[in-house]
């Protein structure tokens, strides 16, 4: 049978099912598959914090959402086209989100009486008209799995776990994707159990020939390649991202990496994937604590390695006290916060942009630390060799501020060029340094560069240069213990000149506006990047005028922000805390900027944020 | 004193100079801080004068403190130093210990800095077993602070935080270092010159964490603390010496001895020829620490018996060493790793 095909430039779709379902794999299959088909994607995975909530439940549903489109693709989207739900409860989570005549693919087998009463259907949704506004397709894809492998040596349970790759290959059909990733992918992950390869892949062609012959699906849709700059790909997500910057950090510098962590979600998978990498040179230290983390990593920089440690909000909070000691011992450290919801626990896979203040100012005393953050998942791998730059060329310690949504989302990455990377020298220190009274020389741990303000990074080891450093106030040049009143507001000010100075060293805020006579500015900062770009294409494709600025750098902030700020008549601000920027830019600048906040653990919509632009707009 | 071609067992990775070296290169440029009259000034000679016997680069060597009065011992000495956080110089030197295999790594601190504030560092450090020299000088009180009782202070401590005396039960270090599964466990006298410094050397032939605890007076705010141990009436009878491979005997004469009692502890006997040959002979090397842990719950200040020596000595691959033989073993193994091939690793596609 022959079946009508449709172009599309878009599409949305979001897998759910329950945390057992294997949606995750599954989303991440088709995305392999669309990446190598050449659309432009950007992917968000939502899953529940606990494991393996009780089976069928709502707490259980775990989702993975992917946008791929003809064009450039800024955010996974707002509301899917198709939402494939393996259980009653994964309807009844994701239903809110559907707009009307999306197409819903259902497991009708899922649908017994004690499931829906689970999650408090009273009634099948499958029988009555609740559903109506929608293109149900109710599949027994449990059962017709179950049928497709009979006959193979696996267990019943084996053969429903197969369901998952049914969905993918009827999907695969669906929108015309490319097999073949799929198909190596399965033989490579059971390679060893070769049933099981053989029922992975008898299900997922099952799914794509009950495409193929059934006559609930008239239609087939297309969705051409994006035309993107030429050169390799790869799919990334930001925490395999992050990982590879500072590989390539410690490569570009000859430096050791060394990670001192504590697992927290959503940062654990960066601990894990440098946990792989020893032919690098990697160390990693999972320590006892979120302190011992960081002090290992500190300890590992007095040394003369790139000390990093990986955490989220939580693990800031204790690791405070020893971002101060960097602050004042003043070695490079790295800092990477992947933001979750909280405050406390709060929402632990959710994301969030709750912690630039306590980036910014979480610390006893004066202790100024620069901040990077980076706006798309494949960003962070430039976040983090920039990082390891500024923290090595000032000697300070530098916060990465990622979030869950970068961590976990992924997006097409054109791979840079090796040779192309920024190089990073740690001009360690080799030599006395001060003339003493009596005409000899000795070593000054504080004498600074008068250009960047660094002081001298003399490792142990280096014959001549031992000296002492500690948390306690040093004197100006020889960092000898001193509680002198004058020296005291010297050293707190050469500080924070430091890191004020870094503003020479980086790019200038850059503005698009397309139109060169915006009266109002959006501006963001880390994840938001793409939501805020989609919502303003979605205002300028009805002919107003709007231009976007997105903060890399947080502190210091880009030379000319000042500058940028004064060209604009209002300033949207929108973050996904309650206006953390918003006061950073009003206290700094005196900019009454308006602020526009969510904290519901999601990316911004970006409708939702184009109403905001309209209302600022037409305010 | 020769000039040693090689470094102690326990730090043979650290480069020797080669040159005979003094207690004033040791000795920093800094004025010393401490109370006229502190234990730690024994303490800090004993420490300058012992390092330079080590025949190690002196550059190579590196303190790393924590906060209390003890924790400005790396000021004083003309190495590599950190002062750092309260309790968190032990992890720091993890650190620095597994990046750098090349360093001797020696951390100080005082009871509260170790027991109390950086508890867990501590019992992590010793069960990794990182190759760190730990010394905790116990002086029973916080005294940078000014007087409040420490972890290690007997039940009852009248302070200015326990006005009417404290009551919670202390920790016996030895009892607790041995309980976190250390490798090398040791306990010394600030006052014991010989002693200390051979405990020191005991401590820097060990591969491994190495703690020492070392009784330190502390003049202002527990003064007399150790006295028992020092003073010519008392120490005979108070001070168990633990000698390898000897039976464990103290007294004036040798009069008393310690054996297994019948009831599965340890028990102090009159010794005379009957009982002679069922006395507890000492062994550091025993790989089961039940022995050492009966000796370090023999008695402690406050009833007047107290042992000191090494009580554990015994070896364990080290955290550090196997870390960077995981590193050597993966380079050796496929190769150095190739930057590009990582970025391109998994499924990638090619955009004409």
């Amino acid at each position: 049978m022959s079946k009508q095909v449709q172009q599309r430039d878009r599409v949305i779709i979001r897998f759910a099912g329950d945390s057992g379902d294997g949606m995750q794999l599954t989303g991440d299959r088709f995305t392999s598959e669309t990446a190598e088909f050449g659309n432009d994607l950007s992917t968000l995975p939502d899953f529940p914090a606990e494991i393996r909530a009780p089976a069928g439940t709502l707490p259980g549903v775990s989702a993975f959402q992917l946008h791929f489109a003809d064009h450039d693709v800024q955010t996974p989207g707002d509301r899917p086209d198709v939402l494939v739900a393996m259980n009653p409860a994964a309807l009844k989570a994701n239903l809110a989100d559907l707009p009307a005549g999306a197409d819903l693919i259902v497991n009708s087998d899922e649908f017994t009486p004690r499931n829906l009463t689970k999650v408090g259907y009273a009634a099948n949704p499958l029988d009555d008209e609740s559903l109506s506004s929608y293109q149900v397709h109710p599949i027994p894809l449990t059962s017709l799995t179950v049928t497709a492998l009979e006959g193979l040596q696996i267990s019943r349970k084996d053969a429903e776990r197969a369901k998952n790759m049914f969905a993918l290959g009827l999907l695969s059909w669906l929108y015309n994707r490319p097999t073949s990733t799929t198909l190596s992918f399965l033989e490579k992950k059971f390679a060893g159990t070769p049933d099981l390869v053989k029922a992975n892949v008898t299900a997922f062609n099952a799914g794509w020939n009950f495409g193929e012959t059934t006559e609930d699906f008239t239609v087939r849709y297309e969705v051409k390649p994006a035309t993107m700059p030429p050169g390799n790909y790869r799919n990334i997500t930001g925490n395999t991202a992050l990982s590879y910057g500072l590989v390539a950090a410690s490569v570009r510098s000859g430096l050791a990496l060394f990670l001192g962590s504590y697992p927290i979600t959503p940062a654990s998978d960066i601990l894990h994937e440098l946990a792989k990498h020893k032919r690098f040179g990697v160390r990693t230290f999972q320590a006892e604590d979120e302190i011992a983390g960081i002090g290992a990593a500190l300890g590992a920089a007095f040394g003369g390695s790139i000390g990093v440690t990986t955490t989220s909000g939580p693990g800031v909070d204790l690791k405070s006290e020893t971002i101060g000691l960097a602050v004042t011992l003043e070695l490079p450290l790295i800092i990477c916060d992947i933001q979750r919801a909280g405050p406390s626990t709060g929402m632990p896979t959710k994301a969030e942009q709750s912690d630039l203040l306590l980036a910014m100012f979480g610390r006893h005393g004066e202790a100024p630390v620069p901040i990077i953050a980076p706006q798309s998942p494949s960003d962070c791998f430039d976040a983090a060799i920039e990082a390891v730059r500024i923290a090595t060329k000032y000697r300070t310690p530098v916060f990465i501020l990622s979030d869950a949504y970068l961590a976990n989302g992924s997006e097409p990455w054109l791979l840079p060029d090796v040779e192309s990377l920024p190089t990073i020298d740690p001009e360690f220190a080799t030599a006395l340094n001060h003339a003493k009274e009596d005409g000899g020389e000795e070593f000054w741990p504080y004498l600074r560069d008068p250009q960047t303000l660094a002081r001298p990074w003399a490792l142990p080891g280096t014959p001549g240069l031992e000296h002492r450093i500690g948390g306690i106030e040093k004197a100006d040049g020889s960092g000898n213990i001193s509680y002198d009143p004058s020296n005291h507001d010297t050293m707190v000010r050469l500080r924070q000149a430091k890191v004020d100075g870094i503003a020479r060293d980086i790019p200038l805020l850059e503005v698009d506006d397309p139109t060169g006579d915006a009266d109002v500015l959006v501006l963001g900062w880390g994840s938001t990047y793409g939501p805020i770009g989609a919502a303003a294409r979605l205002v300028r494709d009805e002919g107003a005028r709007v231009a976007q600025a997105h903060l890399r750098h947080l502190n210091p902030l880009p030379a000319n922000t000042a500058e940028v700020l004064a060209r604009y008549e209002r300033v949207l601000i929108p973050e996904m805390n309650l206006g953390q920027l918003a006061l950073l830019i009003r206290g700094r600048f005196l900019v009454d900027a308006i602020s526009f906040t969510r904290v519901r653990g999601l990316p911004f919509k970006s409708e939702e944020l184009a109403d905001a632009i309209r209302d600022v707009i037409s305010a | 004193m020769s000039i040693p071609a090689q470094g102690p067992r326990g730090l043979d990775l650290v480069p020797v100079s080669g040159e005979k070296a003094s207690k004033k290169e040791y000795t920093s440029d800094q004025e010393v801080r401490w109370c006229p009259g502190c234990g730690d000034y024994a303490i800090l000679a004993a420490v300058q004068s012992f390092l330079p016997e080590l025949g190690l680069k002196r550059e190579n060597i590196v303190c790393i403190s924590g906060i209390g009065c003890a924790a400005r011992f790396p000021y004083y000495l003309n190495t590599y130093g950190m002062h750092s956080i309260h309790g968190r110089a032990p992890a720091i030197a993890t650190g620095l210990a597994t990046a750098r295999p090349d360093l001797s790594v020696w951390v100080m601190g005082g009871d509260g800095d170790f027991m109390s504030i950086g508890g867990n560092h501590l019992i992590h450090v010793l069960r990794r077993n990182v190759n760190l020299k730990l010394l905790m000088f116990n002086n029973r009180i916080y005294g940078l602070t000014k007087g409040q009782y420490s972890p290690t202070s007997e039940i009852g401590k009248v302070t200015k935080s326990t006005p009417s005396g404290s009551v919670d039960t202390p920790f016996n270090p030895v009892s607790l270092a041995l309980g976190a599964e250390a490798t090398f466990v040791a306990r010394t006298i600030d006052s014991d010159r010989k002693h200390l410094t051979a405990v020191l050397r005991a401590a820097s032939e060990h591969r491994g964490a190495a703690f020492v605890e070392i009784l330190q007076n502390c003049n202002i705010f527990n003064d007399g603390a150790f006295d028992v141990l020092k003073k010519p009436e008392t120490r005979d009878s108070a001070v168990v010496r633990l000698e390898q491979g000897e039976p464990i005997r103290f007294g004036a004469d040798l009069q008393k001895g310690v054996r297994l009692s019948r009831h599965g502890g340890l028990e102090v006997v009159d010794v005379d020829e009957s009982n002679e040959r069922t006395l507890l002979v000492h062994d550091v090397a025993h790989q089961e620490p039940a022995l050492a842990f009966m000796l370090s719950r023999l008695g402690n200040v406050d009833d007047g018996v107290t042992p000191i020596g090494i009580f554990r000595s015994v070896q364990r691959s080290t955290y550090d060493d196997q870390v960077n033989e995981q590193v050597h073993e993966a380079t050796a193994k496929a190769g150095p790793g190739d930057l590009a091939a990582l970025l391109a690793s998994g499924d990638t596609w090619r955009i004409d």
